[in-house]
């Protein structure tokens, strides 16, 4: 069973007025349990839109959305997914500990319940020395991995991630890349994960969907086979050119990279 | 600690020879006191007049003090119903910024014309008016501009309207309702003081400046001016303090937002 399935998904945003837009158009797509997922594409092609009709934060003009075997509404209200965007978004007057447990107090645990889930959460994005700071004393790749283990701390089998790491400097960003594919490798989560850089999309991924905009759609799936993730050697390994010549002709070939050199990045 | 002294130095300096070639100016061109009191005119007779000015400063600092509570809770509790109702908001809003532009303690006039000469009810409703605009703009503002991030996060652990206002948007206000209180502390002491210019019980630090000035005791007037600025200075230290044990790292909270 998918952990997402999409079909024939629409989004109109004001639709019958004038400034109407045809964010997405008749996209289909199944997403694995236990799969990474990128959704690359130049700005306005509707990934952002994609993620947040997943999450059930926008509802859909037409078309089904399925996730973990329910309604995505109903998986909302379940809390079968974790989200994490590009900002952070954590809450300055809550300790790192505290903001973890957020979602874990929404959902009614305990706070015994909720000590030892965050504290596990903290040691598995490495920062248990972190646990009484409070946000504004982190800098933002420490922050972007708190919003991570927030994100997870329900244990959701669902990582929805809109451009996480896109404020971070390179250094840190591929650090960062490197220790979330560990933590769904070892949580076996599936993850949805927007991105407009091509060699992250390339990196992190199972399958990069390429999408295009004007109406925002699929135009091609790229199977990546990089056995053994994971791995230093990994950004220096011809399959890794391989894929990223893949993907960047499939954007090409999509009109929505080369001629206007705009939205996708090569780095 | 040895850095804080250094910081503070400038400014104590500064003081020191500001008096001085005060003092020295009303010697040396021979200044007539109705026209400048020496310093130390000033200062002989806010030290013989001690009681007195502590009694005037106890009742314009109780008034600003009762207006500031008032202004204070009315106003957290319309910045409430302002986000919770957005069409008040619109109403509210810009009347509210009007107001602020306009200096409305004028309105004591008209406000003393309505209850007895000797109330001191007029100008705690002046204090309260002016403080309950202040926070109500700023506390509003804390409770609606919340980051779209954490409301859609919010969202997507299903909470509630009520658990975003009580996780979100009510610690988001908080820094905004002490800035508010630091902007009213001294505006609540200064609309005490020109509230007793518009007649009523000549008691206070203010109607007692006034009539100090009328009887040509210049010295003693300034006197009470001096007591005037002690009482705004109490009034915003004990804001600064209230603050910062309220919120522990609150400056830096402001400063070092995290995204
Ligand atoms: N709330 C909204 N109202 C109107 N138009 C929107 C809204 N959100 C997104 N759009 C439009 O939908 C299109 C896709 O947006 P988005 O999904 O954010 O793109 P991406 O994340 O790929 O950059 C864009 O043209 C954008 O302007
Ligand atoms: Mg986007």
């Amino acid at each position: 069973m998918s952990t997402v399935s999409v079909s024939n998904l629409s989004k109109i945003f004001n639709e019958g007025k004038a400034n109407q837009v045809g964010a997405l158009v008749d996209v289909s797509l199944s997403i694995e349990k236990g799969e990474f997922v990128s959704l690359i594409g130049p700005s306005g092609c509707g990934k952002s839109t994609l993620l947040r009709l997943i999450a059930n934060l926008l509802e859909p003009t037409s078309g089904d959305i399925v996730v973990a075997g329910k309604s995505a509404k109903q998986s909302r209200l379940d809390q079968d997914y974790g989200m994490a965007f590009q900002q952070a978004g954590l809450f300055d007057w809550r300790t790192v500990t505290k903001n973890i447990e957020l979602p874990l107090e929404l959902k009614g645990w305990d706070k015994t319940k909720r000590e030892a889930r965050s504290r596990e959460m903290l040691d598995l994005v490495k920062l248990p020395e972190f646990a009484d700071h409070f946000p504004w004393q982190l800098s933002g790749g420490m922050q972007q991995r708190v919003a991570i283990a927030r994100a997870l701390a329900a244990h959701p089998p669902l990582l929805l991630m809109d451009e996480p790491f896109g404020a971070l400097d390179e250094m840190t960003r591929e650090h960062m890349q490197a220790e979330l594919l560990s933590i769904c490798a070892a949580t076996g989560t599936t993850v949805v994960f927007v991105t407009h850089s091509i060699p992250e999309a390339v990196y992190l991924s199972n399958r990069v969907v390429v999408m295009s905009p004007r109406p925002g759609r699929i135009t091609k799936i790229v199977d990546v086979n990089l056995d053994g993730h994971c791995n230093e050697t990994t950004r220096e390994r011809p399959e890794f050119f391989a894929a990223i010549t893949a993907v960047r002709e499939a954007l090409r070939a999509s009109g929505s990279h080369g001629h206007t050199g705009v939205g996708v990045e090569d780095r | 600690m040895k850095s804080r002294l250094r910081a503070a130095l400038p400014p104590v300096v500064f003081g020191v020879a500001f008096f001085a070639l005060w003092e020295a100016a009303v010697k040396i061109f021979d200044l007539k006191p109705y026209f400048l009191s020496a310093p130390s005119k000033i200062w002989d007779q806010f030290a013989n007049n001690k009681s007195l000015i502590w009694e005037a400063a106890r009742v314009s600092g109780t008034n600003a003090l009762v207006g500031l509570l008032a202004g204070t809770v009315l106003g957290v509790a319309m910045s409430f119903l302002l986000s919770r109702y957005r069409i008040l908001g619109d109403i509210v809003t810009p009347l509210a910024i009007a107001l602020n532009a306009i200096p409305i303690f004028v309105l004591v006039a008209v406000l003393n014309n309505m209850y007895s000469i000797t109330s001191e009810i007029p100008r705690r409703l002046m204090v309260t008016l002016v403080v309950y605009f202040i926070v109500l703009v700023n506390v509003a503002k804390g409770l609606t501009q919340v980051s779209p991030t954490q409301i859609e996060l919010m969202r997507s652990y299903a909470a509630p309207e009520s658990a975003i206002l009580r996780k979100v948007r009510v610690p988001n206000a908080v820094p905004y309702l002490f800035t508010a209180l630091k902007i009213s502390a001294p505006a609540a002491v200064i609309t005490a003081f020109v509230s007793e210019y518009f007649g009523g019980a000549q008691n206070g630090l203010g109607s007692r400046i006034t009539s100090n000035i009328a009887n040509s005791k210049n010295a003693a007037a300034w006197a009470y001016v001096l007591g005037a600025c002690l009482l705004g200075l109490a009034f915003y230290l004990v804001s600064i303090i209230v603050e910062s044990t309220a919120t522990p790292g609150g400056a830096k909270r402001i400063s070092g937002r995290s995204r």
